[in-house]
């Protein structure tokens, strides 16, 4: 029984496995990144720039239909021109980076839901939107995979001037250790994981793999390191869980996958030792017990 | 802790700087020269553009004109204590990792610590009275412990000038003299220490050369000739003609 529930599903049928697989993939490759947006407290721009990177998507499916190269660099591009717009904005103007990327990033869902109108049927505009988990191909898994190698060797190698880019980064400009440029590769980063992420969860979907579980691990684990380890096991679960309830419930898996990240986060704001409610109530019930 | 300090030292040259952001300039037109070895307070109202100038100099911030030459050393050798609301104090950092960064320049940010600098890295911690708590996450520590951390990480950069960006502020006497005794030190031992301050008396008993700014040199020289009552109008003056 406990076997059919949970691991039949993925020795039967290949597209469970190549689903899983990507999903995987894209949990190594998200989460870690999403630890470093939400502990910047960048959570939204995670969002923003997911959503940034649909007119390129759009315009490469004009240009050459569901073509997995072409979109994807139309949305690398698209992804990477809003995120310097955005910072070029920012540094320039009274404007803060938050509300930059935001009226950037509506520009973009506008122009991207335009795009895909214009050509493609709503079952087009769908697969963008909420990609084709249960259908990957193997240039979709090979892509994601790539990426989530990228990301993982990459982030071994800034790692440290990631952190005291976020904890003080002008030490890291009068180091020389280049604090614009290491912020522009960590953008890169998360765009080039929320485009290879489309075709899994879709353009909407994807950011939720970056920023749940990273939000979720926070609440179990003080240390930075600790966090990545902790949201890509988080990441693993969810995409584990998501399929099989997709598949036993006949519901749509890129939701389902999303929401047992969400199911996870809840948990963990209730439950979590790192300032979960039940956790700062007793702190709070401790405090008012005392005379003084 | 303590490096041999090259006989010509190292000097820091304005000519003609200015500074801003955002379209807005908060430094004009400051000429002068830190000499090697000195002990210069840097001085002023809010906004007058002191720690726009030590961001001027440290290079994180680019002069929209003039030139800020350093001579007898490279910009990253100088060290920069910046102001605490600088820091992300929620970051899940330990007090051991973030004295280590001060180590950058030998060791990398990519490479593994050695024993050496892990041990130079405790000897910093002993130096600055936080022997023991390396493994505390720095969103812990008070406003003082949190300076002394900071002291420590400019200890591990061992460099021959270091500037300082208010390093007293919110932080008890008892910590501000214990800080203080170690800036001297470094100073006795050839190093420039460049301080922007608030305390006068402090900047009175302790530094003999101060720059008193307000978006222009109000005056620079010795300490005792600058804080002149009428400098001191002049450069409220100056501030509310134009405020930052």
């Amino acid at each position: 029984m406990i076997y059919d529930w949970l691991v039949s599903p993925f020795i039967e049928f290949g597209f469970m496995r190549r689903a899983l697989a990507g999903a995987w993939a894209l949990a190594f490759g998200a989460a870690p990144l999403g630890v470093f947006l939400v502990l910047r407290r960048m959570s939204l721009m995670g969002d923003a720039m997911s959503h940034a990177i649909l007119p390129g998507v759009a315009a490469g499916y004009l240009l050459a239909g569901l073509s997995l190269p072409a979109m994807m660099i139309g949305g690398v591009v698209t992804g990477l021109v809003v995120a310097f717009l955005a910072g070029l904005v920012a540094r320039l103007t009274p404007l803060r980076e938050d509300a930059s990327f935001a009226a950037f990033y509506l520009i973009s869902l506008g122009s991207g839901v335009l795009l895909v109108s214009l050509r493609g049927s709503n079952v087009d505009l769908l697969h963008v939107l909420f990609g084709t988990v249960l259908g990957l191909n193997d240039d979709a898994l090979l892509l994601v995979t790539a990426c989530a190698s990228l990301t993982l060797v990459a982030l071994a190698f800034v790692y440290r001037l990631l952190v005291a880019e976020c904890l003080d980064p002008g030490f890291l400009r009068a180091t020389g250790g280049g604090g614009s440029l290491v912020h522009m590769g960590f953008l890169a980063l998360v765009v080039i994981n929320l485009v290879a992420g489309f075709q899994v969860l879709g353009t909407l979907m994807v950011v939720g793999m970056m920023m749940l579980p990273a939000a979720a691990a926070r609440f179990w684990v003080l240390s930075a390191a600790a966090q990545i380890v902790l949201a890509c096991f988080i990441g693993l679960l969810a995409s584990w869980t998501g399929l099989l309830v997709s598949y036993h419930l006949n519901l749509p898996a890129s939701p389902a996958i999303i929401l047992g990240a969400g199911l996870t986060y809840l948990i963990s704001v209730v439950f979590g030792p790192q300032g979960g409610l039940l956790h700062t109530l007793k702190h709070y019930r401790r405090s008012a017990a005392r005379p003084w | 802790m303590t490096a041999a300090i090259p006989a010509q030292g190292v000097s820091i040259e304005l000519d003609d700087v200015c500074l801003g952001f955002k379209g807005r300039q908060v430094v004009r037109h400051v000429s002068g020269r830190f000499s090697p070895g000195s002990m210069t307070a840097i001085v002023g109202p809010n906004g007058a553009g002191k720690s726009t100038l030590i961001k001027g100099i440290m290079g994180v911030l680019k002069p929209s004109s003039g030139q800020v030459r350093v001579q007898g050393a490279q910009r990253n050798d100088l060290a920069w204590l910046p102001q605490a609301g600088e820091l992300d104090r929620a970051f899940p950092i330990t007090v051991l990792e973030m004295v280590a960064m001060g180590a950058w320049r030998r060791s990398g940010a990519w490479r593994r610590m050695t024993d050496d600098e892990m041990d130079r890295v405790h000897q910093a911690l002993a130096m600055v009275g936080l022997k023991g708590s390396g493994h505390r996450i720095v969103g812990t520590l008070s406003g003082g412990q949190l300076q002394r951390v900071l002291f420590a990480r400019l200890l591990m950069q061992d460099a021959q000038v270091l500037l300082l960006d208010e390093p007293f502020s919110a932080v008890d006497t008892h910590t501000t003299e214990e800080l203080m005794h170690l800036l001297c030190r470094w100073h006795e031992q050839g190093r420039s220490v460049i301080a922007v301050l608030h305390d006068m008396d402090l900047v009175h008993e302790h530094f003999p050369r101060t720059l008193l700014l307000s978006g222009e040199v109000v005056a620079w020289g010795d300490t005792a000739q600058v804080l002149t009552r009428d400098n001191l109008r002049l450069a409220r003056r100056l501030r509310d003609e134009h405020p930052a």
